[in-house]
């Protein structure tokens, strides 16, 4: 093996080694190799140098939370062997528009790097970076053994962009394509996997919107016989639904397509007996647009179903209930609050073993009220599922009471996130802020990786949380607080603390630097809208070399105040791609 | 900004201290879109050195949902909040709030036919997906369950089946149309109701003078 013969090469004085190493670096090699986990390879490359050595080199998969935190270069140098590879860009907040276009994340770079050191990559996974047609062109056309594409929040590519994979990556296995902002101007991507092509086990393009052939769709999914999860967007009718089931009874993940029927559609049977003849699919998503009538169809289904994505189907509570009692295995499921606290009441009776439960809304921006979910539907699941470990709650009214309720039947969670969704509202039954519920939170449940608070908050919750949550890696905050005393509870507190994200607070220059030791233990620190000043940052960013401080300014703002703070740790320097609007310090 | 509000008395001693509370702090908000109103304000008190916008200022701006806050003159009164302990409808236009992905809010607003559905004496308006209904009985039922939910929920009645209040003619299906005319629920074929439906009234048939007889069963 090439690789054997350069680590030769480097190896110092190997009667030396002989001496003092316990076994030798094939087999230290063979057993690293067997460590998946990234913390634990982290770990062990700071044992000794011969670890370290040995732990580069059998290293196969890389994640990089940041992309800012390291160069494609530094990658390349340390890590010779890697065939995966994963990517976070932006900040979080851009996903709503917090941050300036232009910002940066560009994935180009890296490919030119990877083209030139990791010609065989085979996996690829992006989130929330910028990526252009040119790049997909180039990837496509760089890497004969790539195999997995998935692209998650990512933008500024067209679908001319997925027709060169298409074209060009023989090898491929997956291409998952989720939520981007994408050009979207044809279907005829999918047309371009050539006839000879049959490797696919996943495709998901539920998330664009133009049609795509589907006589091509049909053919593809005929030959591909090892297609586990396929995810069809809007423009594929039930008809072509049932047609396309037939031909691939191992699915074990489905996204279907709209769930609207036209009146010169099959017979609802012949789609029943498709659904009922994929005895693998655990996992259900899309149903656009589903029409009440048809759910039936999946009530066999829904039997084995861990896993139902109702996010973007906007059923009623007398529907979705009459569906939730089919679905006994569920473990996640996603629902929008159109299904209302009747639905969700219907879920803790038929959903025991439920650990994930994520509540978006149908319509947050609305100006006059609509009815949605409050504290009862996600007490009443608490009740019912006493598993529950991860939730999203998106609600108009919350009180401290139902919070304590909810903790106390389900003691185990790791993420919990609730919006309540008017910013600074308090307990509508005792008009006090929500500090107890966060408080109750933050006691009870010592396992917390994940907080999102919201609601009237004074700095008592941000007390409680430096002062019990001792696993939480990751804080989110908005409109909460009274003073940089919060803040820096936090700071303080929080031993395993690796993003917090806080806009709308009154934290200002003595709670950021107070926590100047601590972001280099940390990921990332966002601040927006908050009280920090030019000169506070400055003064970190010096003291700090080895974080980059960049601030984001907003037209027309006080030239003093630091509208956007975004705080990063670093290998790799301030950073050159920054657009005008970005200044780093 | 804040002559736009007018700040009852506390209603409750709670009230009182939210009120009372006096640290100051500076919130910024800059580059939030706003409507005109708002924004000489916004930007008067921003352009000042050392600018110092009491929290509850910002509360009041952003017409955040305390009991004791009413709501600013203009405001639809079809939406206003009955009863206690219920909050005025949040106007606050800030961006990036909730936080959802802009992907989602896209999709879902290009994805149904949402309408609202407003029935006489309810506090809350509530919105049905027009395309996922077949038919006119389709929608009826759905809208069956909604106003049990209704009465049940707000006005701690025993739940009563409405198929009784629609057909006791207690209550009328009405809709507003693409020409802003109220009709009758059932006057036109369903897709082209679909098509033309703005807006969903359940009226109090006292007040359904003139809409023509009210003919489902």
């Amino acid at each position: 093996m090439e690789s054997e013969s350069k680590r030769k090469k480097e190896s110092p004085n190997t009667a030396e080694l002989a001496v003092t190493a316990s076994f030798p670096d094939e087999v230290l090699e063979i057993v690293l190799s067997l460590l998946t986990s990234h913390r634990d390879r982290s770990s062990v490359s700071l044992v000794c140098k011969d670890w370290y050595r040995a732990e580069r080199w059998s290293r196969t998969q890389v994640f990089i939370g940041n992309c800012y935190s390291v160069s494609p270069e530094i990658l390349t140098r340390r890590f010779p062997n890697i065939r995966s590879v994963t990517l976070k860009g932006k900040p979080r907040f851009s996903d709503f528009n917090l941050v300036p276009p232009n910002w940066g994340a560009d994935i180009h770079a890296w490919l030119v790097a990877f083209a030139a050191k990791y010609p065989f990559l085979e996996e690829l996974r992006l989130k929330r970076m910028a990526v252009s047609d040119e790049s997909l062109e180039f990837l496509a056309s760089n890497f004969p053994n790539f195999k997995l594409l998935s692209l998650l929040s990512c933008d500024g590519f067209s679908t001319d962009g997925l027709a060169a994979i298409a074209t060009h990556c023989k090898n491929l296995t997956e291409l998952d394509i989720q939520e981007n902002g994408i050009e979207d101007s044809s279907g005829s991507w999918l047309s371009c996997f050539p006839e000879s092509f049959t490797s696919l086990e996943v495709l998901n393009f539920a998330n664009l919107t133009s049609e795509v052939n589907t006589d091509a769709l049909e053919r593809l999914v005929s030959r591909c016989k090892s297609l586990k999860v396929l995810k069809v967007n809007k423009s594929i009718s039930l008809e072509q639904l049932q047609r396309l089931l037939v031909r691939a009874p191992q699915l074990e993940e489905l996204g279907t397509g709209s769930f609207l029927q036209d009146l010169t559609a099959r017979p609802y049977a012949d789609l029943e007996s498709a659904f009922n003849n994929c005895k693998n699919i655990h996992t259900l998503s899309g149903l656009w647009e589903a029409v009440p009538l048809y759910l039936p169809a999946l009530y066999n289904s829904c039997a084995n179903l861990t896993f139902l994505n109702l996010s973007y189907t906007a059923l009623q509570s007398g529907e979705f209930a009459k569906l939730v009692v089919h679905c006994p295995r569920l473990r996640r499921l996603w629902v929008l609050d159109t299904v209302e606290d009747k639905g969700l009441e219907a879920v803790g009776s038929n959903c025991p073993l439920l650990e994930e439960l994520r509540v978006f809304p149908a319509d947050p921006f609305d100006e006059e009220i609509i009815h949605g979910v409050t504290e009862e539907g996600f007490v009443a699941v608490s009740f019912g599922c006493r598993r529950l470990h991860y939730v999203l709650y998106f609600c108009r009214q919350m009180t401290n009471a139902a919070v304590a309720t909810i903790v106390q039947n389900c003691p185990n969670f790791t993420h919990f996130r609730l919006c309540i969704m008017t910013p600074g509202l308090p307990d509508y039954l005792t008009n006090e802020p929500m500090d107890e519920a966060f408080g109750a939170v933050v006691k009870t449940c010592s396992k917390l990786q994940r907080l999102s608070v919201s609601g009237l908050l004074t700095d008592l919750t941000f007390e409680y949380i430096g002062k019990y949550a001792k696993n939480l890696e990751t804080l989110s905050v908005a409109f909460a607080g009274r003073s940089d005393r919060g803040m820096q509870c936090v700071l303080e507190g929080c031993p395993k603390l690796r993003k917090l994200e806080i806009r709308d607070c009154p934290f200002g220059n003595e709670a950021l630097l107070s926590g100047l030791e601590k972001y280099e233990s940390m990921r990332s620190l966002w601040m927006s809208a908050c009280n920090v000043t030019m000169n506070a940052c400055r003064r970190l960013a010096k003291q700090m070399p080895r974080l980059n401080v960049e601030v984001m300014k907003e037209d027309g703002s006080d030239d003093s105040q630091a509208d956007k703070v975004y705080i990063y740790r670093t290998v790799a320097g301030p950073r050159r791609d920054a657009p005008p609007s970005v200044l780093t310090l | 900004m804040s002559q736009d509000t007018t700040v009852d008395s506390p209603e409750s001693s709670d009230g009182a201290s939210l009120m009372s509370f006096d640290t100051e702090l500076t919130l910024g908000l800059p580059g939030e879109s706003r409507s005109p109103a708002r924004a000489p304000a916004f930007a008067q008190g921003h352009k000042k050195n050392c600018t110092k916008r009491g929290f509850m200022e910002t509360v009041i701006d952003l017409n955040l949902g305390t009991s004791h806050i009413s709501m600013p003159r203009g405001q639809n009164s079809e939406s206003r909040v009955s009863g206690t302990g219920k909050y005025p409808a949040a106007k606050a236009q800030v961006t990036g709030w909730p936080p959802v992905r802009s992907f989602r809010k896209k999709t879902l607003e290009g994805s149904s036919k949402l309408v609202k559905v407003a029935v006489d004496g309810a506090p809350y308006l509530r919105k049905v997906d027009l395309q996922i209904y077949s038919s006119y009985q389709d929608l009826f039922r759905a809208l069956e369950e909604m106003f049990t939910c209704f009465t049940t929920r707000d006005y701690n009645m025993e739940e009563r089946k409405l198929t009784g209040a629609l057909n006791g003619r207690e209550y009328v299906p009405t809709y507003e149309d693409k020409d802003d005319d109220w009709m009758l629920l059932g006057d036109v074929p369903w897709k082209m109701f679909v098509e033309s439906c703005k807006r969903i009234r359940l009226m109090k048939s006292s007040e359904a003078v003139g809409l023509g007889k009210y003919k489902f069963s």
